[in-house]
This record gives C-alpha cells, sequence and structure tokens, in this order.
C-alpha cells in the first residue's frame, strides 16, 4: 500500500454498472474527509476515446483507485497506452461495500 | 477508428487558499451532478495534491469566493484558458446550468447518448491466439506492429453484444458494462475456463486447423491447410455459432441482422486470416 497515492473516483455515469447506493455513499465519503482527489464521469468513456488524461494520471504517481473490477481497470489503461504502474491499488464499488472501498481509499488520511 | 473524442471539460472545486470551504453534503451533490453530466471534477483542498496535471486546453474553477469575486486566472505558460466562477449560494442544479452556460456550445460527450461499449483485453491471461481477431465481424480488432492482438476499433462494437468473449479460450476479453462476470472483469473460476468458452471448434470458422497449422510452421502442413479449407462450411460454422449466441438470449438480435453479407463474411476471414498468419508466424 503506498502512502500518499492519488485518489481518483469514477461515476460510472454511461451505463451505471456500479450500483448507486454505494457510489454515493463513497462520494459523501470522500467530500466528508479532507482529501483533494481527482473525479471522472466514466472510466470506460474515457479509455473507448483514448483520452490522453489516462496517461496523465497513470504517469503522474501511485495510484488508488475507487471503480469496479481490477483486472478491468488495468485494462482500460492498458488499452490506452497508459498501464498503470504495480503499486497502484484499485477498490471495486460493483462488489466491495461502501465503507470497504472508503476505507481503503483514505487509509493514509 | 476511434470517433468520441469530445472528451469533458475538466472542472476543479477549488477550496484552497483564498476561498471559503463548502459543506461536506454541498461538496457530495455538486460533485455528482457534474459528474452525472459527464463532466471531470477536481476537487482540490488545502490537503490534497490533484493527481492530474493541468488539462491542456481549458479548466474552469469553481468555488465559494470572498465578496462572492471569483479571481481572475492567468496560466503562467499561456497554454490553458482557465476560468473561474463564484457558485455562492447555488444549489447543486444551478451550478451545472451555470457550468452547461460557460461551456457553451464546446462539444462534449454526455451520458445517456452512447454506451461505451467495447472489448478490454486482460494481457495476462491473454496467449496472443488471434482467435477473437479471426471471428469478430466488424473489425474491431488488429494486430500492433510488434504483432500483438490488439482492439484497435472499438467504435465498430455492437452494443450489448459480447460474443468474442465467448470464443477466448482464456477468458481474456473483458466487456466492463456486462453485468455477469467473468465477463465484466470478475476473477476467473477454474469453472468459468470450462464453461465460458464457446462450445464450436473456433478452427472450423475458417474451414481447417489454421493455427495449430501456423504453430507448427512446416510447408507441407501449410500446403495440407489450403487444400482443406472449405468456405461453406467455415461460413455455415459461424452462423450456427452467431444464431446460437443469439437464442440463448448472449447476443442482442440485431447483431444477427446486422450481418455483412456471405461473400463479405469469407471476404473479412480471409483478411483476418492473413493478418493473424503474419502476426503468428512473425
Ligand atoms: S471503469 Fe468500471 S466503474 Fe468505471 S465506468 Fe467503467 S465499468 Fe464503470
Ligand atoms: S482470443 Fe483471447 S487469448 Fe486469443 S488473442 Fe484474443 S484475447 Fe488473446
Amino acid at each position: 500500500m503506498s502512502t500518499n497515492a492519488k485518489l481518483l473516483y469514477c461515476r460510472c455515469a454511461y451505463a451505471q454498472v456500479v450500483p448507486q447506493a454505494v457510489k454515493d455513499e463513497v462520494l459523501m465519503k470522500l467530500c466528508e474527509s479532507v482529501a483533494g482527489f481527482e473525479s471522472v464521469a466514466d472510466l470506460c468513456e474515457m479509455a473507448a476515446h483514448r483520452d490522453e488524461r489516462l496517461k496523465a494520471l497513470a504517469a503522474n504517481g501511485p495510484l488508488r483507485i475507487a471503480a469496479c473490477y481490477p483486472r478491468v481497470v488495468k485494462g482500460l489503461f492498458t488499452q490506452c497506452g497508459a498501464p498503470l504502474s504495480d503499486d497502484a491499488e484499485i477498490l471495486n464499488m460493483r462488489a466491495q461495500t461502501a465503507d470497504e472501498v472508503t476505507a481503503g481509499m483514505l487509509c493514509d488520511a | 477508428m476511434i470517433t468520441h473524442t469530445h472528451r469533458p471539460l475538466r472542472l476543479v472545486l477549488y477550496e484552497g487558499e483564498g476561498a471559503i470551504t463548502l459543506s461536506a453534503e454541498a461538496r457530495a451533490k455538486v460533485m455528482a451532478a457534474l459528474l452525472d453530466k459527464g463532466y471531470a471534477v477536481t476537487r482540490a483542498t488545502a490537503n490534497g495534491t490533484a493527481a492530474m496535471p493541468h488539462d491542456d486546453r481549458s479548466l474552469l474553477v469553481l468555488g465559494l469566493f470572498p465578496d462572492q469575486k471569483a479571481p481572475v486566472l492567468v496560466d503562467s505558460t499561456g497554454k490553458v484558458n482557465i476560468e473561474a466562477r463564484d457558485i455562492t449560494g447555488l444549489d447543486a442544479e444551478s451550478v451545472v446550468l451555470l457550468v452547461e452556460k460557460t461551456r457553451g456550445t464546446t462539444p462534449m460527450n454526455q451520458p445517456g447518448v452512447w454506451k461505451p461499449w467495447f472489448p478490454v483485453i486482460d494481457y495476462s491471461r491473454c496467449t496472443n491466439c488471434m482467435q477473437c481477431l479471426s471471428f469478430c465481424l466488424f473489425d474491431v480488432y488488429g494486430v500492433s506492429g510488434d504483432g500483438k492482438i490488439q482492439v484497435q476499433n472499438n467504435d465498430n462494437c455492437k452494443t450489448n453484444c459480447p460474443a468474442c468473449s465467448r470464443v477466448c479460450p482464456e477468458v481474456a476479453i473483458m466487456f466492463p458494462k456486462y453485468s455477469a462476470g467473468p465477463i465484466n472483469g470478475d476473477v476467473v473460476s477454474e469453472a468459468d475456463l470450462g464453461r465460458e468458452k464457446m462450445k464450436v471448434d473456433i478452427t472450423s470458422l475458417l474451414g481447417g486447423d489454421i493455427y495449430a497449422r501456423l504453430r507448427d510452421r512446416s510447408v507441407a502442413a501449410k500446403s495440407r491447410f489450403s487444400k482443406e479449407r472449405s468456405p461453406d462450411k467455415a461460413l455455415e460454422e459461424r452462423k450456427k455459432c452467431l444464431t446460437k449466441m443469439a437464442q440463448d438470449g448472449f447476443i442482442p438480435a440485431e447483431v444477427l441482422a446486422a450481418l455483412p453479407s456471405p461473400e463479405e463474411i469469407m471476404r473479412k476471414a480471409e483478411e483476418a486470416k492473413a493478418k493473424a498468419a503474419a502476426a503468428l508466424e512473425a
């Protein structure tokens, strides 16, 4: 687990496969914290059009991401020519509870 | 071909020095409303550093500023157009309206119009066998300069059709917006390895055991392959396979309706074969 990881929250807004209650609660908890963080509407949408920001995110230090299945998130970045570093951490809002995701995201807050 | 290129405007919800902090609830509501409209939002606090370097074109900074006066911001590099807006007293909906007004006619992808539907390859599982390339009739797959399978034309992919994930022998093809695992990216179990494979001999789609023969690089094997190849059988197998998947409800009926003509399918099969052969022989 890397300290001082940059935080990224994915809203999954284009097809909403992440349960609404989980993503709302995770966002609320991030907003209750003092942490600065990045948030994007939909990592899949960004990957679909090879958004250069994925490269910027992957290149800019260790990342901790709240999105969905780690295999998918890694694959999306790789497919855009922006592979995540080995120390990237991915929290899964499709399978974990909001508390688990938040605890993982804010573990060094 | 990648056509969805209108990337979202990046917004910064600024709560650092010189700005007043929002309540957690107001902050969450504003961020959710903007994200649901398709924007990318950075929450900038005195404590946090941004994970994304500045956007290369434009940036819109939102905040509660003293005297409700948004500062005039200029990028020292001159590359970024930065604007700031004060959001004092605005609810989430009004903030969205303000942002939309500021964006004006600049095009941007927004949720609700299109679903990001395309295959994502898990390269930790992929063996570069090229079966997906041969199977897809819509040219979604291609081969990179160094001979690796790639998703090259994700816009060609038929929405809600995960058919190619079924032909991948390694369960390496994922569709992030699919409902169930392992196609949605969930961990692949031993049971999945057996179950997810299409119960069809994919090699017969091309009328012969092309892949095994290409790996066995003997000239004799290649010449035998070309004699054994049967276009009719290939076409029949492909149709049978897709029809079965449509009947099972695994692929939408529209995909069957959108299939190319038999001649076109055979032409594509030839092209795929050539690409796969070149990559496997490299
Ligand atoms: S990466 Fe996962 S959570 Fe994010 S938009 Fe894609 S499917 Fe949704
Ligand atoms: S079918 Fe699967 S293993 Fe074979 S090249 Fe395609 S993704 Fe890789």
